[in-house]
């Protein structure tokens, strides 16, 4: 057992931490694209193509999470790919994503009064000028809470690539625990590091959402 | 490369072993977490204007920090930070304690929703007819509460139910455990993982569906005719 | 000494004096209908009586027992003090005649067929023996404020404080609610009643109290005080209520 001091232990969960946050940042990203694309498709298309969309996300939310890792991960492989924990990792966390907000998003289209329908297509708007002046800018605002409060679950879900093998806070805790052998310490650091990350965005969220309320939105 | 399911079926005992062990800590978990989270709203509601102020601010501190970590993180925690202190500990009791302690803090939080929202009429109406603040709390304020949060207690208990495939990290032969076992003699993975996704959404389905169930028994109150 | 006494009461929510100085002797058996425009703390009044509010200074007196902070367990006070509010407040996930039984059972420990044996008598005294099985959502709102009287009076309270009980219901169900109160008051039980209902505070009740800014403006007999006001606040207000 090698000697590891306070501050070595820290310097290497700040290093591994910045792929927690990119990785984050890659989920979220492509997750909202993805979770746009989905959910404006599912707004406007045609019932297969809805009943498509439902199921896309029904089957992220009903499976685990750690399972559909695995699957990117083995999956890659039954195609043909060797893709790295990286690749697995980034595809798997943006389709859960996209699925987790494709339902908010769809939700926040919904609780928009259908009287705002009825006022906009009586004054002549068309469906996408509706859309688009009335409905999108009210969803949007109400959107916006639930949307930063579920960037804290990538958050939390990025830990998950460390069981294929992706290192970043968590997989580098246990190898440090490993090494340091110091659990108690170590695990207190990772999620303190973790709680740093989502602790602001949660009461960033929370906040949103009593001004949303306060304005007498609901 | 082709898929070949057929390299699974001399595992099927595993699968089930895995399958029983996931089905039990679910069940487990969802009865003591209830129960935890029931104590912790009925605590924290109580003590935020009582001189107990730091019993709140603790239990507050609790569900915050339960929420904005990581379960796998939560769980390597208990499984080894704990007997570094001292406090020896099986795999199945962490992962139980894990599970329990996160789904007692969220499902706290979803509750106290609840009770904030509308209830205060009935809150102060138990009152004027002289029952005290847990004879409100157990016979008036619980049940109206339980039933108008009763979607988000759902969707966190199959949340947890779906999350629980971690404890296959610290070897609790679950369902997750059984299928990487699978995959290490077979190297099949991805057929050995597509059949378990099945069967876990199968269970979210079905637990679901039980949910749904008790509900519909429970809170009979709520379909009321004309009003 | 009067049922209920109420000396030099005092109530103010942050800077907000919302009481400012209320003295008031309520006779046993006696109807008294508090009168006043929104806001001149008619049901802070009410809430202080059964002490949903604490008063800030002065005293209250219940049947010559002082009514303070700790002086009186709300077990005690609920048997002597019933309420009922505009927004009936029964508890959902009961049956009607659980709403009634619960009081008796957890709070005075009445065995349970007793407790039972309450409850009917009381709903059949609000004329609602016929929905005894029925969950609040099933009930039109006069029926459910019928049940939230009943429930109060189950504890068999001294005297019974009704906020603006009918002021949440359709105009067609307000008369089923009055009716109920005005058996009441035939009856002999002490009435303390905030209302809008003018007819029913002149006809029903022994005395009339008109509240104006936190302070008892004027009070009388229904007969004189609704024909010959003495202060133009009243007069104000009669006009702008009939
Ligand atoms: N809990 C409270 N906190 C702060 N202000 C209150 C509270 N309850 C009542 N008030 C204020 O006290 C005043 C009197 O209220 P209330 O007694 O309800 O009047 P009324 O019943 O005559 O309409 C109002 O200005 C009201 O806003
Ligand atoms: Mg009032």
């Amino acid at each position: 057992m090698t000697d590891f001091t306070l501050w070595d232990i820290v310097r290497n969960l700040l290093l591994a931490g910045r792929w927690t946050v990119v990785l984050s940042l890659i989920a979220f990203t492509g997750g909202a694209v993805v979770g746009l694309v989905l959910t404006l498709a599912r707004m406007g298309g045609l019932w297969p193509v809805r009943w498509l969309i439902r199921l896309y996300v029904d089957l992220f939310q009903g499976t685990p999470l750690l399972m559909q890792l695995f699957l990117a991960y083995f999956g890659a492989a039954v195609l043909g790919f060797d893709v790295s924990a990286w690749t697995a990792a980034s595809v798997a966390l943006t389709l859960f994503t996209s699925a987790f907000l494709c339902d908010i998003w769809r939700g926040c289209v919904e609780a928009v009064p259908s009287g705002q329908w009825q006022a906009a297509r009586v004054l002549g708007l068309n469906y996408l000028q509706s859309m688009r002046h009335v409905i999108l800018p009210q969803a949007l605002r109400l959107a916006v809470p639930p949307t930063v409060g579920f960037s804290v679950q990538v958050i939390k879900g990025t830990a998950l690539a460390s069981v294929i093998g992706f290192v970043e806070l968590t997989k580098a805790g246990t190898m440090l625990n490993n090494a340091a052998f110091a659990p108690f310490t170590i695990f207190a650091l990772v999620a303190l590091g973790y709680f740093i990350l989502c602790y602001p965005l949660s009461r960033y969220a929370r906040h949103l959402e009593k001004k949303l309320y306060g304005a007498g939105i609901r | 490369m082709t898929l070949d399911f057929s390299t699974l079926l001399p595992y099927t005992d595993a699968i089930l072993e895995g399958l029983v062990t996931t089905v039990w800590l679910t069940v487990v978990t969802t009865v003591a977490g209830i129960a935890l989270a029931i104590v912790v709203a009925y605590a924290r509601d109580g003590s935020r204007e009582g001189p107990s102020g730091i019993v709140s601010r603790l239990l507050g501190a609790y569900v915050e920090v339960i929420r904005n970590t990581p379960f796998i993180v939560q769980l390597f925690f208990l499984f080894f930070g704990l007997p570094a202190l001292g406090v020896s500990i099986s795999a199945t009791v962490a992962a139980l304690l894990a599970m329990i302690l996160n789904l007692g803090a969220y499902t706290a939080e979803i509750l106290r929703a609840g009770i904030d929202s509308t209830l205060k009429g009935q809150h102060e109406a138990a009152r004027a007819l002289g029952l005290s603040r847990l004879q409100s709390f157990r016979h008036v304020v619980l049940m109206p509460a339980f039933s108008r949060v009763y979607p988000s207690l759902i969707s966190q208990c199959i949340i947890v139910m779906l999350g629980s495939a971690v404890v296959s990290q610290i070897s609790v032969f679950d369902l997750t455990y059984a299928a990487n076992f699978i995959q290490s003699r077979n190297f099949r993975g991805f057929e050995v993982y597509l059949v378990v996704t099945l069967i876990y959404l199968l269970l979210a389905v079905g637990l679901r569906l039980a949910f749904e169930f008790v509900g519909r028994r429970l809170f009979a109150f709520r379909q009321g005719g004309s009003s | 000494m009067a049922l209920v006494s109420v000396k030099d009461l005092h109530k103010s929510f942050g800077e907000l004096e919302v009481l400012k100085g209320i003295d008031l002797e309520i006779e046993a058996g006696e109807v008294v209908s508090i009168i006043g425009r929104s806001g001149s703390g008619k049901s802070t009044l009410l809430r202080c009586l059964n002490q949903l509010e604490q008063h800030d200074w002065g005293t209250i007196h219940l049947a010559d027992q002082r009514l303070d902070g700790t002086a009186m367990s709300p077990g005690e006070l609920s048997q002597n003090v019933g309420m009922v509010f505009q927004s009936f407040n029964l508890f959902p996930h009961k049956t009607v005649i659980e709403n009634v039984m619960l009081a008796p059972l957890v709070v005075k420990q009445t065995p349970r067929e007793e407790a039972r044996r309450i409850a009917e008598a009381v709903l059949a005294k609000v004329g609602m023996s016929e929905k005894v099985d029925a969950y609040p959502a099933q009930l039109s709102g006069g029926q459910q404020q019928r049940v939230a009287i009943a429930r109060a009076l189950a504890m068999n309270p001294k005297v019974l404080l009704c906020d603006e009980v009918t002021s949440a219901l359709d105009p067609e169900l307000v008369g089923e609610v009055l009716r109920v109160l005005e058996d009441l008051a035939r009856e002999g039980m002490t009435l303390i009643l905030v209302t809008h209902e003018m007819k029913f505070a002149r006809d029903v009740s022994d005395r009339v109290v008109f509240m104006h800014q936190g302070r008892i403006h004027e009070s009388g007999d229904p007969q004189t005080l609704f024909t010959r006001p003495r202060t133009p606040e009243l007069n104000q207000f009669i006009a702008s209520v009939l």
